[in-house]
């Protein structure tokens, strides 16, 4: 009894730590989304975020400068694609995509030019400081609850943030004219909204949590900088978003299943299963198609959408 | 005074041809300030990018090498892209066509008559790309699921597969990785260098797609359906089953891409089938604007900035992803740039009042 009850903390660890980043996206992709803009560019953003994360905490000896920096990439990534879809109203598909293709390739240039030259400019395998999970006295050792007290401190300051989104999103003056935006961006403008600048903030928000989530990654979850260490997670998150019918906090509840799939799989793979690797590691894009399923197939069911009835859609104020 | 985009009455055909030669130029100076500011010379490593890529026979029949998937998935995307139907699976379309044609020429094809392996592998390769995307058509078609997601998590599903394969199943005795090589019976020719029969296939299947675009309803229907779904349906045509059917076709190209691979390739299923030409071939197919002839031209000049890359990293220890970047950096001006080929834009002073 007692075995399966530290077992399961022990898993519930892991999920957290494993969804940390998912959340940190997911939770930006939301206030992009309900600005009207898709961001499909996460992944990229994410890759870049942990490269330059880790290259920077690699060189400078300071994580959070690291993540400073992520955060900054992610922003500049993110104004790139505002500008394409919002000021010059691209297909914000194909701009999302383009910003992946082109994080990506760029992730694994910088991954492969700026490591040291010992190395040959590699930064695989380079060890660099890192976030490290701090137990918190007393309540790390309860029984389950304690999984949420042996985490890094960038899992720590979901705690605060994530109930702030929350807040933000549905309580305040802003919070109600990004929806605005994002539902009827006509009747937002006749209100007095600048949907452009309301558009750009909050696609450059997202894009800078998306740097935040990437930089977890290389310097807190996997041990450093590896050639995709995102692994589809930025689209993942894109996929938690419709999980989560567009709210910050069913997104947890998301990112807690899908880190809960990665816990589960180590343990499987840990306790010499023989299921193949490869089906385990499948589990969780599985996983994601059956979530898309299910939540496409109850929202025609229930008639109820959760999407911002302007997502995806440029909004031109001179057409008549 | 106030910047006004007025929409034009017809496309610009000028910019439809500058934007892309524009947004490739911005591509190479950006890519020449990363270059410059990680410490390499730009304008030595362009030179052996170009060296290396058409410099020599070698070089030309190696960039041919990585054309030819690159103008099938190309295609593939292309067809899907039409609709407006958000394709980025056909790394794994591509993916599982050469794990089929592979399974067919190791495994299923015993017993057959020996010319009868090659025609059944290729066609083994179509079938299981065309059904993998047939899921989340299918799923899109019927359900309303979103096609972008579906697509992309069903590249890993598809990759884990092929490597479980390579790595364990199909593994031959005495290799760490890697299947046997395929009986002789099964190999695609090649025709120049390593390029295979592949590239004919391509340039054909690329002439077919553009008389089918140009000249059929099912052309004129797909491209209905992506501009206007509300004016297609009112034109009674049969949207979902539509979906289904576009998608059967590119995964079947990126399928056939998948089983030239193996079989006039590698000729073993082996690391390297995913490379990432699924994705390269949404910048081809969008800077090509989705026209099938111009797509052949524009995988050759991608398959050159990959190739370009491999040199340099042999030649000069700079990552090949140079030509990843240089790829992922054209499609951010040329978005950029497709709203002079829709819109005129124009200088409003402001009125004066009385």
């Amino acid at each position: 009894m007692i075995e399966a009850l530290l077992l399961l903390t022990q898993i519930l660890t892991i999920t957290l730590r494993a969804g940390t980043s998912l959340i940190y996206a997911a939770v930006g992709e939301i206030y992009t989304e309900r600005s009207g803009i898709l961001n499909l560019g996460l992944e990229g953003m994410m890759l870049t975020g942990a490269v330059t994360a880790f290259a920077t905490a690699f060189y400078t000896g300071s994580p959070w400068l690291g993540v400073l920096v992520a955060m900054g990439i992610g922003m500049i990534m993110a104004a790139i694609h505002a500008f394409l879809t919002v000021t010059m109203r691209a297909n914000q598909v194909v701009s999302g995509l383009s910003i992946t293709l082109f994080g990506t390739g760029l992730a694994s240039f910088l991954g492969e030019r700026l490591g040291p030259a010992s190395n040959n400019g590699n930064l695989v395998g380079m060890v660099g400081p890192r976030f490290s999970p701090l137990e918190i006295p007393v309540l790390s050792q309860v029984p389950l609850v304690g999984a949420l007290f042996k985490q890094d401190i960038l899992t720590y300051l979901l705690y605060v943030l994530v109930p702030l989104a929350v807040y933000y999103l549905y309580k305040t003056r802003n919070g109600l004219n990004l929806r605005a935006v994002g539902e009827d961006p006509q009747t937002a403008d006749a209100m007095g909204i600048d949907v452009t600048r309301t558009r750009y903030l909050y696609t450059i928000l997202g894009g800078m949590l998306a740097g935040f989530g990437g930089a977890h990654l290389s310097l807190a979850y996997a041990p450093g900088w590896t050639e995709n260490i995102t692994g589809g997670r930025g689209w993942i998150a894109i996929a938690l978003v419709i999980f989560a019918m567009w709210d910050p906090a069913r997104a947890v509840l998301g990112a807690i299943l899908f880190g809960g799939i990665n816990a589960v799989q180590f343990r499987l793979q840990a306790s010499g299963t023989t299921i193949p690797a490869a089906y385990l590691n499948m589990l969780p894009y599985l996983m994601t198609i059956l979530v898309l399923v299910i939540m496409t197939w109850w929202e025609n069911l229930s008639h109820r959408i959760g999407a911002p009835a302007a997502l995806g859609k440029a909004y031109m104020r001179e057409e008549k | 005074m106030r910047i006004v985009f007025e929409k034009r009455e017809s496309v610009s055909r000028r910019a439809t041809v500058l934007v892309p030669v524009v947004s490739f130029v911005v591509s190479l100076i950006f890519g020449a300030i990363l270059l410059a500011v990680s410490g390499a010379n730009p304008f030595v490593t362009y030179a052996a990018m170009v060296k290396g890529a058409v410099g020599s026979w070698y070089g030309i029949t190696e960039t041919l090498v990585k054309a030819i998937p690159l103008m099938l998935t190309g295609l593939a995307v292309s067809v899907a892209f039409r609709m407006r139907f958000w394709n980025i699976g056909a790394e794994g379309q591509l993916t599982l066509g050469g794990v089929a044609a592979a399974g067919v020429a190791l495994y299923w094809s015993q017993g057959l008559p020996g010319w009868t392996v090659l025609p059944l592998a290729i066609l083994a390769g179509i079938v299981a790309g065309a059904l993998w995307a047939g899921i989340p058509a299918v799923l899109k078609a019927y359900l309303k699921v979103d096609e972008t997601l579906t697509t992309l998590m069903l590249n890993y599903v598809a990759i884990l597969y092929s490597e479980h394969l390579y790595y364990i199943a199909w593994r031959a005795p005495g290799y760490n990785s890697g299947t046997a090589k395929f009986p002789e019976t099964a190999w695609l020719p090649q025709i120049a260098g390593r390029a295979n029969v592949g590239l004919i296939f391509a340039i054909i299947l690329a002439i077919l797609l553009w008389l089918v675009f140009k000249y059929t309803r099912w052309g004129f229907e797909l491209k209905i359906i992506g501009e206007n779904q509300t004016a297609a349906r009112y034109l009674g045509i049969n949207i979902a089953w539509n979906i289904v059917l576009a998608l059967l076709l590119s995964g079947a190209l990126s399928g056939l891409a998948g089983a030239c691979e193996v079989l006039g390739l590698s000729r073993r299923l082996q690391q390297g089938l995913s490379v990432g030409y699924g994705y390269t071939a949404i910048i081809v197919a969008w800077m090509a604007q989705l026209n099938p002839i111009v797509i052949l031209f524009v995988a050759i000049l991608m398959a050159a900035l990959l190739v370009g890359g491999d040199q340099i990293q042999m030649k000069m220890r700079l990552p090949a992803s140079v030509g990843l970047v240089l790829q992922g950096m054209i499609l951010i001006p040329m978005l950029a740039g497709t709203i002079f080929t829709e819109y005129r834009i124009r200088i409003v002073r402001p009125e004066k009042h009385a």
